[in-house]
């Protein structure tokens, strides 16, 4: 078993140990993941797409609460990572528990409606409708109202939709985009597409934020304010928040703890200030070969 | 100067929601849907019968399609065929049952109709985009195969066609020989003009949006918690429900009869060219689509012979055929070219520039 | 009980007791599935070039045989008219370039599918303003196209083989090699292929997009002039020909948009697999199930590879 869980099995109580023994007994989940201060355990997951690897062997955690960074260089698999979380690709090998409950083959619709919303790297707006509509389209999971009240003009659909959109507005305010609320998202500059999709995002009120690379491509006012945002996210709303970023800059003044990956494989794993000076790590970057 | 938002402030989220903000647009709609009702008085049989009935009942098929095409980004050509099944259907109940109101058939007639363009739809479970279109060309080819091949679709009738019995309304014949063209009218407009708010109800809602993130991005849709299965499948049932509908409506309020033939593949073209030139995502754009390519011939009709008459050039209706296909061709692609959205994103253009008139920005 | 006896039993008791009939069946199928293949062949050209799905492949195949036709019966001799008809071709094909493919270069590919619509139904009402709307006959003796059948006596009963469908079968398989072979290589070819895969890559190696397109859209009409030749040989030249064209569809699911063997197979199989569909199982239905057969082949094959036979596993990125 590597370091952190470990430190896990301190936080847990003697019910939970028991109980995870007789799991373990059963040959089910090993302690870390029923660890309550886990919500996301991913464990020995292997990916490959025909003869590429893009995933071997990788475990880590994160816990609630917490932004952890997952950090490498190009082709190092995270992007890979972050769809396994969000079942879009389903692991070859290994497993991954989110919230106590394990599994190696999830739907994308139950991620989604588990909790874990995500970010895309190429900004993956509905380009052909607005500001608003593409934020509202992340409350679809909490609209309930079925296909005979959508049909009349009046009555329970639209207040329905009136609810929702006044919590949209929340979190436009809250993104300080309320001047392009109505502008097609594909006339947007970059800048103020990844934010509309941040935005999108928490429309979900997801337990697990997963943003790839939100701050690509932004100025250094832009990732300042998106920074910001991102804090406010996790402090405010406790929304646990797990990042792929290239800036190291970013990194290090954000996030809590860190995993490395390099060419799928995991090299490194800790808080920012350990992995920053792990010889590994900077091979890494510096792209040694090993 | 006239068409102006200033002064009216949106005070509730609904009425910033609401399909028509403007109360120059409010006005605008009352005015078009009086005078529409008012041709009833004024409009000439050959209007009504040629031009005004069967130009609403397109509007409403080209509408259906374009849910699917437009709105879900499902390309679909069995347009044809899934009107033939609300007419078929149609007939079947009101032979079946001659005594329930036969208005009552023609809406009910579409739900068989969604029902079958449900069961088509289920390839696009596996199935993307451009492939899925040979679902519907399967659909199409082999439901007009079986309009012929069921004869008790058609009662067993010798001809194979159906013909449209008389029923009345209050004492008004409605369906049938006797049936006045003005009569139909009223019925056909009110019809439309009742599905027409129902559909404008489902875009700009939840189901609409649904739609609209499955057509630009199912990816992020999925992973968003939108179930990309039974969304596309109530746009397969929903679109089909309209062309059904305006199926039923073309035997029974417009033709007086019909045969297997008149759903072929060709007509799943013309209505997806109306969706097209009218402007794919939009409900105004399958009016105006379907008012351009309808009037075309019409106008050509008129036009060419008062041009080249004179002349002493005859211009004979198989010319004016052939015509209005190269014309319409040389439209779709003059469309495409300047502008893919349609004879839709042209109007709103107009309102933006009158918005703003007689300033030029 | 009865039912399934007549679908699964006694289709294939009727092709073991006639065996002659079947190889009849077969043969049919075959030559109509070659041709087909030729049809997909023009599909394939402009779609592997320029990413293009054109859909106009099926007009262009009676606009080229009815073009021929008419230049023959103004009196022009009939390897003239040939060469005029492949001039019309290339006209045809420069028009395309420039009026339709070049306005619309960086559009997304459903609105350039939609474009070959527009040119569909402009060929057709120019087709029939021109040449007018009943079906021709096609000219075969004085193309020096064989004609007549031969009788083979085998299995207990005969087998008819007609000269022109054995002519159109080794044509068409002649076409197709040559095409092979131009594409993989020839320098043009290559630069297909390279535009087919990336249009600012090729453009900024140097291939003019431009030229490359002429030289596709002349390609796919020449193929097609040579399918309305054979198809017209066979059954006249007429309108409804475009509709058959519509079953190149089938044709190119299964044989994958891009493939050029995948579309040998994908039109035998649609070919045979419709004729045996038609003559063995069509009257249990009542007939008449060959206007559908090919299509529902396809979207059952589509359902287990939905990428078709040849095409590549679609593996989504995000």
């Amino acid at each position: 078993m590597s370091a952190n869980t470990t430190s896990a099995h301190s936080f847990a109580t003697d019910a939970e140990i028991e109980k995870a023994a007789r799991a373990e007994a059963a040959g089910a989940v090993p302690v870390a993941a029923t660890d309550p201060e886990v919500l996301l355990a991913v464990e020995n997951v292997s990916l490959s797409f025909g003869g590429v690897k893009a995933l071997a062997d990788v475990s880590f955690d994160i816990r609630k609460g917490e932004i952890r960074a997952i950090i490498g260089p190009n082709g190092a698999g995270k992007t890979s990572m972050l769809n396994c979380i969000n079942g879009f690709y389903h692991p070859t090998e290994g497993r991954i528990t989110f919230k106590g409950e394990t599994r190696r083959k999830m739907r994308p619709y139950e991620a989604a409606a588990g909790g874990i919303a995500r970010t895309f790297q190429n900004v993956a707006l509905f380009k052909g409708m607005s500001t608003l509509d593409n934020i509202m389209a992340g409350r679809s999971l909490k609209m309930k109202r079925g296909f005979f009240w959508q049909i009349l003009g009046f009555g329970p659909a639209v207040a329905e939709e009136v609810e929702h959109r006044r919590f949209v507005e929340d979190i436009i305010d809250f993104l300080q985009i309320q001047a392009i609320r109505k502008t097609p998202v594909g006339k947007l500059p970059y800048g103020l597409q990844k934010r509309v999709e941040l935005g999108r995002a928490l429309a979900m009120e997801p337990e697990l934020l997963l943003l790839d690379e939100p701050m690509a491509g932004m100025n250094l006012e832009e990732k300042e304010d998106m920074s910001r945002f991102i804090l406010d996210v996790n402090q405010h709303f406790g929304t646990t928040i797990a990042l792929i970023e290239h800036d190291m800059g970013v990194v290090m003044d954000l996030s809590d703890r860190v995993v490395v990956l390099e060419y799928g494989r995991k090299i490194a794993d800790g808080t920012p200030s350990v992995v920053k000076s792990d010889q590994k790590v900077i091979d890494a970057y510096l792209g040694v070969p090993h | 100067m006239i068409y102006r938002e200033s002064g009216q402030y949106k005070t509730s989220y609904s009425a910033d929601m609401a399909v028509f903000p403007l109360r120059q647009d409010r006005i605008g709609i009352f005015v078009i849907i009086a005078l529409a009702y008012s041709m009833a008085f004024f409009g000439s049989n050959f209007m009504l019968q040629a031009v005004l009935i069967p130009f609403l009942i397109f509007s409403l098929a080209a509408m259906g399609l374009n849910l699917m095409v437009g709105y879900a980004g499902l390309l679909s050509l069995g347009t044809g065929a899934f009107m033939g099944v609300g007419a078929y259907a149609c007939y079947k109940l009101m032979t079946i049952f001659p005594g329930v109101n036969v208005i009552v058939w023609i809406l009910a007639s579409g739900f068989f109709s969604a029902a079958i363009g449900v069961f088509f739809g289920l390839p696009s479970l596996r199935i993307k985009g451009f492939y899925l279109a040979v679902a519907t060309l399967a659909a199409q080819f082999f439901l007009q195969w079986s309009f012929n091949r069921i004869p008790w679709l058609y009662n067993y009738n010798v001809s194979g066609a159906i013909e449209a019995p008389l029923r009345t309304l209050f004492g008004v014949p409605i369906v049938g020989p006797t049936a006045t063209p003005e009569v139909r009218y009223v019925i056909v407009l009110t019809l439309v003009i009742f599905l027409t708010w129902i559909a404008s109800n489902i875009v700009h809602g939840r189901v609409g949006r649904q739609w609209m993130a499955i057509r630009d991005m199912d990816i992020a849709a999925e992973l968003m918690g939108i179930k990309l299965l039974q969304t596309k499948l109530l746009a397969f049932a929903v679109s089909s429900y309209y062309c059904g509908v305006a199926g039923a409506m073309m035997v029974f309020l417009w033709y007086g009869g019909a045969e297997y033939n008149v759903f072929n593949i060709n007509q799943s073209f013309l209505i997806l060219f109306m969706v097209i030139i009218g402007g794919l995502g939009s409900l105004i754009g399958s009016f105006l689509g379907a008012g351009l390519i309808f009037m075309l011939p019409i106008a050509m009709g008129i036009v060419l012979p008062a041009i080249f008459g004179p002349l002493g050039i005859r211009v004979g209706a198989e010319t004016i055929e052939h015509l209005r296909f190269m014309i319409l061709g040389a439209l779709i692609i003059f469309f495409l070219i300047v502008e893919p959205h349609g004879l839709a994103r042209l109007w709103q253009i107009a309102k933006q520039k009158l918005r703003v008139w007689p300033f030029p920005y | 009980m009865n039912a399934l006896y007549q679908i699964f039993i006694e289709p294939f008791i009727f092709m073991g007791e006639a065996p002659d009939l079947l190889i009849q069946t077969i043969w049919e199928g075959f030559v109509s599935g070659i041709l087909y293949a030729l049809i997909a062949l023009g599909f394939v050209l402009i779609f592997k070039a320029s990413g293009v799905f054109n859909f106009a492949q099926g007009i262009m195949v009676v606009f080229a045989a009815l073009t021929l036709v008419g230049f023959y019966s103004m009196g022009i001799p009939a390897i003239i008219s040939l060469i005029l008809a492949i001039g019309v071709m290339f006209l045809l094909a420069v028009t395309v370039e420039r009026v339709v493919l070049r306005p619309l270069v960086n559009q997304p590919d459903i609105i350039l599918f939609m474009a070959t619509f527009g040119i569909t139904y402009f060929l057709i009402g120019l087709g029939e303003f021109i040449f007018g709307g009943e079906p021709k006959v096609m000219i075969t003796s004085q193309l020096y196209l064989p004609e007549g059948r031969t009788n083979f006596d085998i299995l207990g009963g005969f087998v008819t083989i007609q000269h022109i469908d054995v002519a159109a079968a080794v044509i068409a398989i002649i076409m197709i090699a040559v095409l092979g072979i131009f594409f993989s290589k020839t320098r043009i070819g290559r630069a297909l292929r390279a535009v087919a895969d990336s249009h600012k890559a090729a453009l900024s190696v140097g291939i003019s997009l431009n030229q490359i397109w002429v030289i596709v859209w002349f390609a796919a009409g020449i193929v097609a002039l040579v399918t309305g030749i054979m198809w017209g040989a066979r059954s006249d030249v007429s309108f409804a020909l475009q509709i058959i064209a519509l079953k190149a569809l089938p044709v190119l699911i299964l044989g994958g948009f891009t493939s050029i063997p995948g579309a040998i197979v994908g039109g035998l199989i649609i070919g045979i697999g419709e004729k045996i569909g038609e003559f063995y199982w069509g009257p249990l239905l009542g007939g008449g199930i060959e206007t559908w057969l090919a299509y529902v082949i396809a979207l059952i094959f589509l359902m287990f590879r939905p990428q078709g036979l040849f095409g590549e596993k679609i593996i989504e990125r995000v």
